[in-house]
């Protein structure tokens, strides 16, 4: 029986001494960490599809030199709302619901601290997500400025400008609001005996991951409501011809922009270090270190921002501090990486589904890793700083860091959500089947970039074309995977074909959601569970 | 607000026949793409991109030499460490397996091990800062330059003027070629320059410092010359500046490299590079070309010398969004029938051509006063506009004040 989707489910026994609501009424009025956890990770999937297509719409047109199938505006709109909709709709969210589905059992608390306003977070990105996704079939198209908005083009969109910084507020107090559940969740509602140093890898991401957003969500708020502003209501924050600063409105979204960055990924190197250690049956390498590494790279994600703009005029020492406080980032990263291959080392280890996914993130990551480490040597990027290698940089540290690490989250956990196991083959057929189009896809933009190919272009001198043709058949490539992977993979496992999983299906897993039964019982961990040393089993 | 103008797939527009030829064509030349074994008839083009090409383009500067170097060091340094861990992690990988009956050791600490693995790296990364910062500060010394040139961007293309040194005063503006923008929309590219190719290249001479200042009109755009190793914004409200000094004489392309709008992958750039003789010419003919084409503003034209002209004009500058057929789309007003256009008060059409309007329509200052009365007669007297009216270039110096 799949706790995802409730055939009747006996799986409540005693706890229906308040009647939990069934039907519609069960998800709007959700209040429940694992219901919620459901809403935001098929939200996020959805979104995942919808940025998807645009995606493919872009990889389209460019397939050939030329315009074929959308006008340079539809095109520019097409880039835009991909990059807003997959860093906002769909790798944010999932990685909320991934916390909510697991934050709660990894620490022995019931449910998230503040329970209503959880499902406050869910429900508020539902509008939000539909203005974005209407902005397209708003007066003048969606927003075509590129996902960072730069001033002063934005003043000259049309309406769905508007309407975009609307859902980008809403979305903001959204992550705000669940940053904040978060935190007091893991401060306060440990089980007793899991001291801070003793949590799982997975909670301290995360906790070190909500700081983050919400020091830096306002800062975007302000970015976008001077915007705003300045669009209606006669300021001139950006507008130069009121006097006002253009670069000041870059400072003031990279000042967001790259924490948001490290929000993307702080997680994903949580899950990873909980899916290594299981699948090598041996501890993470150095918990501490992990802990202070990321701890570290959070502090240094604060003063890095400028290095999105050497190209904008920085003087000399503007450009070698950012250099080098930018290029202090690889350390910490490397310490992680290292640590992770320190656990693999003199394991025993298995290739199930998830550790495929763990150990391809970890390879792929570093490639995204050392193209930052290149791009961060400003000299470097007054070659490359708006071209296709950075285009290249961020997809592999996105989709084959965060979305791979997303992925791995899935079989890890998928048979505590669902109660039952995936078929090997298939996480093995996705895996692969995945890692070798997005390779396809996003190699070939190394050279575009060093070769001097814009991004944001519609259309491109012939001597490209060879390269984005190979990018875009392996982006159609990639895009079937996924499709695969919601029909052939997630619909039947929700549905509860499979076998059924054992409470810890994962015989090198650690961790007190592996102490619950698979499907996890809609409520887990009422009272506070007695824990042993290592605050990784029941016990009494 | 920028509409979007009709004719291509527009949202508003349900997905129609026009979208499904479109993918039936695309698949089409795909297939036969694959099947004729891939390359399209372009060749390598000098001074611009290669044919698939996979690293930085040849420098023809020294600050170009340097970020090559930088680059292969820092690919060097990467591929070594990336090679280096990975080889470790297969290893284990293979190794350290169950199915080989490998049994996990027991070990999850080591406060040496991590010291190690810090301080390394980080020594390794200071090792690759201190090259990097001679270049950052030579990059940006533009001091005691030679000649000196401002690059406008706007919406969309560059505007140069010489400043100061040899060939101060000439100014001009560069445009992407018109026929190169129908094929674009057409769906057919050519050309090895496709693109690239530009009615007033940048004009310098070789071994000397130029510098380039940029600034922009309207929005942020980016001049950039990968040969010469340079990009700089070029921010409205701002001068910024960068340098270079080529070493080669030739032809050198690069693009705009920061989102301007919907003509951002159209408004390319063109440097050509020419010994200090061949320069000293370019500039003396270039000044008496201005002189010949200063066109006097108080001289009084007949209609059809305007007309002439004005078309012109108007297929250089207009067309792109008012059409060849003067019938625009979605926002962009059409000439055709316009009342603006068809008013007898010259000054109605003057001061959109001087002003802009409603922030769609750009000011068009930068062309001379002949030049705008040149094509509001045109479109005065042109397609179903028979107005029959003149407007003189005096009438537009006039309302220039």
């Amino acid at each position: 029986m799949s706790a995802v989707l409730d055939h009747g489910g006996h799986g409540h026994g005693h706890d229906d001494h308040h009647a939990h609501p069934h039907g519609w009424r069960r998800w709007v009025y959700a209040t429940n960490h694992k219901d919620i956890g459901t809403l935001y990770l098929l939200f996020s999937l959805t979104m995942l599809m919808i940025g998807g297509l645009l995606a493919l719409g872009i990889r389209a047109e460019l397939f050939q030199p030329g315009l074929q199938l959308v006008n340079p505006e539809l095109f520019n709109q097409l880039t835009t709302m991909h990059g807003i909709i997959m860093v906002f709709g769909a790798i944010m969210p999932a990685f909320v619901g991934v916390a909510n589905w697991m934050l709660p059992l990894q620490i022995g608390a019931s449910d998230m601290a503040f329970a209503r306003m959880n499902n406050f977070s869910f429900w508020l990105m539902i509008p939000a997500a539909l203005m974005l996704v209407g902005s397209f079939f708003m007066p003048g198209g969606a927003p075509a400025a590129g996902w960072t908005l730069y001033a002063p083009l934005t003043l000259q969109m049309g309406p769905s400008m508007d309407a975009g910084i609307f859902a980008m507020h809403i979305l903001g107090a959204s992550s705000i609001m669940g940053s904040i559940n978060i935190i007091v969740t893991i401060l306060n509602m440990r089980a007793p005996g899991m001291t801070l140093m003793k949590m799982p890898m997975f909670a301290w991401t995360w906790l070190i991951t909500a700081y983050l957003l919400i020091a830096v969500m306002p800062v975007l708020a302000g970015a976008i409501t001077m915007t705003l502003t300045d669009r209606h209501f006669g300021t001139s924050f950006f507008n130069p011809a009121g006097g006002g600063d253009p670069v000041m409105y870059q400072h003031i979204f990279w000042f967001f922009g790259h924490p948001e960055v490290y929000i993307m990924i702080l997680p994903a190197f949580g899950i990873v270090s909980q899916i290594v250690p299981a699948f090598a049956r041996k501890k993470l390498f150095g918990y501490a270190s992990m802990v202070y590494a990321t701890a570290s790279i959070a502090i240094l994600s604060f003063i890095v921002w400028a290095h999105h703009m050497f190209a904008t005029g920085m003087p000399v020492t503007g450009q070698l501090f950012f250099m080098y406080a930018t290029m202090l980032i690889s350390v910490p990263t490397g310490v992680k990486v290292f640590n992770w291959i320190a656990t693999m080392w003199k394991g025993s280890m298995t290739f199930e589904s998830p550790m495929l996914w763990a150990v391809g993130f970890i390879f792929v990551f570093t490639m995204g890793g050392f193209t930052g480490l290149i791009l961060s040597v400003a000299p470097i990027d007054i070659q490359l700083q708006d071209t296709y290698y950075v285009v290249a940089h961020f997809h592999y540290v996105l989709v084959a860091g965060s979305l791979f690490a997303l992925f791995a989250a899935f079989y890890y956990w998928a048979p505590k959500w669902t109660g039952v196991m995936v078929p090997e083959w298939k996480g093995k057929l996705h895996f692969w089947w995945s890692l070798i189009a997005f390779n396809v896809t996003f190699f070939p933009m190394h050279f575009l970039g060093l070769a001097g190919m814009p991004r944001r272009y519609a259309d491109y001198p012939m001597q490209f074309a060879d390269f984005n043709a190979i990018a875009s058949v392996g982006a159609f490539f990639f895009g079937f995977a996924q499709v695969y992977f919601i029909f052939v993979v997630l619909i039947p496992a929700m549905r509860g074909k499979g076998e059924p999983a054992p409470a810890k299906p994962w015989d090198g897993a650690e961790g007190l959601e592996w102490e619950v039964p698979s499907p996890a019982p809609f409520h887990t961990f009422e009272t506070p569970p007695k824990l042993d040393a290592t605050a990784t089993r029941v016990i009494g | 607000m920028i509409h979007v103008p009709g004719n291509r797939v527009s949202p508003a527009e349900p997905l129609g026949p026009r979208m499904h030829a479109g993918l039936l064509k695309a698949m089409t030349a795909a297939t036969m793409l694959v099947a004729a074994g891939g390359a399209w008839a372009v060749n390598d083009l000098p001074g611009g991109p290669a044919v698939r090409q996979l690293d930085l383009h040849p420098a023809v500067t020294r600050i170009a030499s340097a970020q090559q170097d930088l680059h292969q060091m820092m690919l060097y340094i990467c591929v070594t460490i990336f090679v280096a861990v990975f080889g470790v992690m297969f290893y284990s990988i293979f190794a350290h397996r169950k199915s080989k009956g490998h049994k996990a050791a027991d070990f999850h600490e080591s406060t040496t091990v991590e010291i190690v693995w810090t301080i390394v790296p980080f020594l390794i990364v200071i090792g690759m800062a201190l090259p990097a910062t001679k270049v950052v500060v030579a990059q940006k010394d533009t001091t005691n330059a030679d000649l000196t040139i401002k690059a406008t961007g706007m919406q969309w293309k560059w505007g140069y003027e010489y400043i100061k040194g040899e060939g101060e005063g000439i100014q001009f503006i560069s445009t992407l070629d018109a026929s190169q923008r129908a094929l674009s929309d057409a769906g057919t590219p050519q050309g090895d320059n496709y693109l690239l190719k530009v009615d007033n290249a940048l004009v310098v001479p070789v071994d000397k410092k130029i510098r380039i200042i940029t600034t922009a009109n309207d929005v942020i755009h980016s001049f950039m010359v990968p040969a010469f190793g340079i990009k700089q914004d070029a921010i409205p409200g701002f001068v910024r500046d960068t340098w270079f000094r080529a070493e080669k004489v030739g032809d050198y392309y690069g693009q705009c490299v920061e989102l301007c709008g919907k003509e951002h992958a159209y408004m390319p750039i063109h440097v050509k590079v020419l010994s200090t003789d061949d320069y000293a010419k370019w500039v003396a003919d270039k000044h008496k070309e201005m002189q010949a084409l200063a066109d006097d503003p108080n001289k009084v034209w007949t209609q059809e010398e305007l007309i002439a002209r004005g078309e012109k004009v108007y297929n250089a500058n207009c067309a792109a969004c008012h059409q060849a057929n003067g019938k625009g789309g979605g926002a962009i007003k059409a000439l055709d029938g316009s009342p603006k256009v068809l008013s007898d008060d010259h000054g109605v059409q003057i001061n959109v051509l001087l002003n802009g309007q409603n922030n769609i329509m750009p000011p068009w200052r930068q062309l001379s006063d002949t030049e705008i009365a040149a094509v509001i007669t045109y479109t005065k007297n042109q397609w179903s506009n028979k107005t029959g009216q003149t407007v003189q270039p005096a009438e537009v110096l006039a309302a220039r004040k």
